[in-house]
C-alpha cells in the first residue's frame, strides 16, 4: 500500500504537466475560473477536448481499442489531479463520460464506428434527455413516447433540465416504446440528431444567473430505428449503467481541493479583511479540507480496486452524495468568507466577457453564483434522497 | 500508488478477524468488565505467539518491522470485538517511544521482552491542567547526585495498572535549574512513592491516575539522552491516534451491522423498521460515515512517517473526522435500537462507550479541527 508515486508515475506526471503547459491558454484558464456553472461553454470546453484528442487522451476511461489511453488507475489519478490543479476547462462529460460508455457497452458496430470517433474529436456535442416535467426522481415513469413507423420511431413529449441542449447537436434519450407490467419495462435508449424537424428548445435560467439547462420539446420527431442503442425495451438497464458512470466514476476530490484553495486564499487576503483570522472560519476550512481528504482516500480505494472501463456500481451513489455535499460546503464557505461582497449581483454572462468593471474583485465574481447554482448538486444525477435509497438497497441490502 | 492490501496484509486481516470472532464474545467481554485486571493474560500470550506484539518492533530487537497499516489492520479487528488487552499502551505508545528515544542498551533490554509478551508498558503523560496540550507538562524531574527525583501527577494513564514499567514525562531541571526540555523517564511499577489509583475505563479496559510524590530514580531511568522527547511524544501520539482511529472503524462497523440486523427483525406497525425510509436513510448515512472514517484511518496510517506537519495534520484530521463519525454512528445505533439500546442487556452500549472514550482520548473533534487549522500556516497550501 503506497500513496506516493513511483518513478514511472512521476515521469507521467511530468508529461501531463508539459501537455497542460503547452495547451492550456490563458484565455481558457480565465474563462474556466470565471464560469460559475458546472460546464464550460462549448467554445472553451471543446477547444480543450480537441487538444486532448490530439494527444490521444480524449477519453481516459475508455477501453484502449476504442481510443482510450490504457492508463493505470494511478495515471488516471495523476491526469485528473493535474488538470484540476491547472484549472483546465470542463469538457462535455455527456459525450465522453456518459453516452460513450453506453455505446461501447451496448451499441452496434455501426454505432461505435460512427459516434465514438466524433465524441473523441469533439465534433459531436451531446446532451442528456432523461428527466421530464412529471418524472424527476421517479425517472422510470417517463412519458416521452416513441412509436414505431416503418424504419423510424416518431417521438412526442418533452425533456427537462437538459444541460447545454442549446449547444448540443445530439441527444441521448430514454423514451417509452411500450407499456410493460413494470414502468421500468418498455423504455428504450435512443440517439437523436438535434437538428431533426420538430425539436424545439426553451431556455431555463437558474438562480445563479446562468443559462445552462433547458426544456426540449418533441413534436412528431422522426428518428431512425437504427439510432436505438441495444434492445428495444431495455433502455432502463442501459440508462442506469450510465447513471453509475455519471455519479461516481470520476475523480472529484482534486477539483474540490482547488475550490477550497481558492476560498482559503480569499480568506487569507485583505480583500476579505482576512476572514481566516476568525477562528470559526479557520475551523470550518479545516472541516471541509478533512472531508475532502476522506473523499480523496475513498476515491483512491475505489480506483485501486477497479479496472479501467469497469462500472463502479453502487459505491457511485456514495461518492455522488459526498461529492455533492462537500461541493455545497465549499461554496457555502465561500459565500461566508467574502462577507458583504456577497451582496453584489453581476447579471451579465459570460463573466469572462464582461465589458464593464464589476462591483467586486474578479476573484469573488463567481462565489455567490457558485453557491446558488451549487444547490443543484444534491438534486441532479439523482437527488441525495434517491442516492440514500440506492445505498440502503444495494449496499445494505434493505 | 496503490491502495490494495498485499497478500500478507490480507492474511493478517483474516487471522486477526478470525481470532477476535472466536475468542471475543459477549460472555468474554462481560467477564473482562468485572475482572480486576480488565484483560486476559492468556490472550496477551496468544498475541505474542501470533507475532502481533512483535509486529512494529524492529527485526534487530526480535520484531517483524511492520508498519502503521498493519497496526491499523489489527486494531480494526480488535475494535470488532472490543478487545481490552493493553495493545495501544504497550505496543503503539510504549514500544514506539522506547524505539524512538531509547539508547541501544535500553532498547535491547526492553524491546525483545515486549515482543515476547513478558514486558508491558504504559505512557504517563497527560496532566489535568494541560488538557490536550502535549507540550504542557508540570511534572518535574530534578537531577540528584544518584540520578533523578520526580514530582508531579498524571491522569488517564491507559493500562497503567498492568504495566511493569511506565514511561513518565517530566520537565528536566538540572543543577542550573529548568532546562526547558521535557524528558521521558522509565519508572518501574513498584517504585516507592509512586501512587497508582486505578479505575475501570469507559468502554472497557482500565486506566489510572498516578502521583509521584518524591520518586527517586537511578541515572539510567532517563530515556536516551533527554533530547527530542516532545517531538517524539507528538509523533507517538499521532501514531496512536491513527491506530485508535482504525479501532474505532472496527467498532463502528460492528455497530452498523448489528443495528442493520435489528432494524430488519424488529417489527412495528406491522412491518420491519427497515421498511421505513427515515430508517433506511439513517442507515445509509451511518454506512457512509463508517466508510469515511475508514478512509481517514487509512490515510493517517499511511502518513505516520511523513514530515511532522503533514503527519500531524493527517492525524488530527483523522481524529476529528473519525470522532465526529463515531459519535454519529454510536448515537444513532442506540437510537435505532430504541429502549433496548440504552440497556446493559444489549452490547450496543458497550460499543458506544468505547467510541465515546475514543473521541475523548487525546482530545475531541473540536480540539483536533483547531490543531489542524493552526498547523495550516506551517503546511504547504491546502
Amino acid at each position: 500500500m503506497d500513496l506516493s508515486f513511483n518513478a514511472e508515475e512521476r515521469t507521467f506526471q511530468g508529461e501531463v504537466r508539459g501537455f497542460i503547459a503547452k495547451n492550456l491558454t490563458d484565455k481558457m484558464k480565465r474563462a474556466t475560473a470565471l464560469t460559475p456553472s458546472v460546464f464550460s461553454d462549448p467554445d472553451i470546453g471543446m477547444a480543450w477536448q480537441r487538444a486532448l484528442h490530439r494527444q490521444g487522451w480524449g477519453a481516459p476511461g475508455w477501453p484502449v481499442d476504442h481510443g482510450g489511453p490504457d492508463w493505470t488507475p494511478a495515471q488516471r489519478w495523476i491526469f485528473e489531479t493535474e488538470c484540476a490543479r491547472a484549472g483546465v476547462p470542463n469538457v462535455n462529460v455527456m459525450g465522453v463520460k456518459m453516452v460513450g460508455p453506453v455505446i461501447i457497452g451496448f451499441g452496434s458496430p455501426e454505432q461505435k464506428n460512427f459516434y465514438l470517433p466524433r465524441i473523441l474529436s469533439g465534433e459531436d456535442y451531446w446532451c442528456q434527455g432523461y428527466s421530464e416535467p412529471g418524472s424527476g426522481s421517479d425517472l422510470s415513469s417517463l412519458k416521452t413516447r416513441a412509436v414505431r413507423d416503418g424504419d423510424d420511431y416518431i417521438i412526442n413529449g418533452t425533456k427537462i433540465w437538459t444541460t447545454h441542449a442549446h449547444h448540443a447537436n445530439r441527444m441521448f434519450a430514454l423514451v417509452r416504446t411500450s407499456d410493460g407490467p413494470r414502468q421500468q419495462d418498455g423504455i428504450s435508449f435512443i440517439l437523436i440528431d438535434m437538428k431533426t424537424p420538430g425539436i424545439t428548445t426553451r431556455p431555463i435560467l437558474t438562480i445563479g444567473g446562468d443559462h445552462e439547462v433547458n426544456q426540449v420539446f418533441f413534436d412528431d420527431v422522426r428518428v431512425p430505428v437504427a439510432n436505438r442503442v441495444g434492445e428495444e425495451g431495455k433502455g432502463w438497464t442501459y440508462g442506469k449503467y450510465l447513471l453509475e458512470f455519471e455519479r461516481g466514476s470520476g475523480i472529484a476530490s482534486a477539483k474540490l481541493r482547488e475550490g477550497l484553495k481558492a476560498i482559503s486564499e480569499l480568506a487569507e487576503s485583505d480583500l476579505t479583511g482576512r476572514a481566516i483570522d476568525s477562528p470559526d472560519i479557520a475551523a470550518r476550512i479545516s472541516e471541509v479540507e478533512v472531508d475532502i481528504d476522506a473523499l480523496e482516500m475513498t476515491e483512491l480505494r475505489v480506483l485501486s480496486a477497479l479496472q479501467t472501463g469497469q462500472n463502479p456500481g453502487a459505491v457511485s451513489s456514495l461518492l455522488k452524495l459526498r461529492v455533492s455535499e462537500i461541493r455545497q460546503a465549499v461554496t457555502r464557505l465561500g459565500a461566508d468568507v467574502i462577507g458583504h461582497d456577497a451582496l453584489a449581483v453581476e447579471p451579465m454572462r459570460p463573466l469572462y466577457k464582461l465589458n464593464h468593471e464589476p462591483a467586486v474583485p474578479e476573484d469573488m465574481l463567481t462565489v455567490v453564483p457558485e453557491y446558488l447554482n451549487g444547490r443543484a448538486y444534491t438534486i441532479f444525477g439523482g437527488t441525495s434522497e434517491i442516492q440514500r435509497d440506492i445505498i440502503a438497497k444495494m449496499m445494505l441490502g434493505i | 500508488m496503490d491502495l490494495n492490501l498485499s497478500d500478507e496484509q490480507k492474511l493478517l486481516r483474516e487471522s486477526a478477524e478470525r481470532f477476535v470472532a472466536e475468542s471475543y464474545d459477549a460472555d468474554h467481554r462481560r467477564k473482562m468488565a468485572n475482572d480486576p485486571l480488565g484483560f486476559s493474560p492468556a490472550v496477551w500470550k496468544q498475541f505474542a505467539e501470533l507475532g502481533w506484539l512483535a509486529l512494529p518492533i524492529a527485526e534487530e530487537f526480535g520484531g517483524l518491522s511492520g508498519g502503521a497499516v498493519e497496526i491499523g489492520i489489527l486494531m480494526e479487528a480488535f475494535g470488532r470485538g472490543l478487545v481490552s488487552e493493553p495493545y495501544v499502551a504497550t505496543i503503539v505508545l510504549g514500544a514506539a517511544l522506547i524505539d524512538k528515544c531509547g539508547s541501544t542498551a535500553q532498547k535491547q533490554a526492553r524491546l525483545p521482552k515486549i515482543a515476547d509478551g513478558t514486558l508491558k508498558l504504559a505512557f504517563a503523560h497527560s496532566e489535568r491542567a494541560a488538557r490536550f496540550d502535549l507540550a504542557k507538562v508540570a511534572t518535574i524531574a530534578n537531577r540528584t547526585a544518584q540520578g533523578w527525583r520526580l514530582a508531579g501527577g498524571k491522569i488517564a494513564v491507559l493500562d497503567g495498572h498492568a504495566a511493569d514499567e511506565m514511561i513518565v514525562s517530566a520537565h528536566i531541571h538540572d543543577h542550573q535549574g529548568p532546562s526547558g526540555r521535557i524528558g521521558l523517564f522509565l519508572v518501574p511499577a513498584h517504585t516507592p512513592s509512586l501512587v497508582i489509583s486505578e479505575y475501570p475505563r469507559l468502554g472497557g479496559g482500565r486506566a489510572c491516575n498516578i502521583e509521584l510524590a518524591d520518586v527517586h530514580l537511578p541515572e539510567g531511568a532517563l530515556l536516551g539522552d533527554g533530547h527530542g522527547a516532545l517531538p517524539a511524544i507528538e509523533w507517538a501520539v499521532d501514531r496512536a491516534m491513527a491506530a485508535l482511529g482504525a479501532e474505532a472503524v472496527g467498532i463502528m462497523q460492528t455497530l452498523l451491522e448489528t443495528t442493520l440486523e435489528y432494524t430488519k427483525i424488529r417489527k412495528q406497525f406491522g412491518r420491519p423498521l427497515s421498511a421505513n425510509q427515515v430508517i433506511r436513510h439513517r442507515l445509509a448515512d451511518m454506512a457512509m460515515q463508517v466508510d469515511e472514517a475508514r478512509s481517514m484511518a487509512l490515510r493517517a496510517a499511511l502518513k505516520v512517517d511523513a514530515e511532522p506537519v503533514e503527519r500531524a495534520r493527517a492525524a488530527s484530521g483523522a481524529k476529528a473526522k473519525i470522532g465526529k463519525c463515531a459519535r454519529f454512528v454510536g448515537e444513532q445505533s442506540i437510537q435505532l435500537h430504541g429502549g433496548m439500546g440504552v440497556t446493559e442487556e444489549l452490547e450496543v452500549g458497550a460499543y458506544f462507550k468505547r467510541l465515546v472514550a475514543f473521541d475523548t482520548l487525546f482530545g475531541g473533534s473540536a480540539h483536533h479541527y483547531r490543531r489542524h487549522a493552526e498547523l495550516r500556516r506551517a503546511a504547504a497550501p491546502v
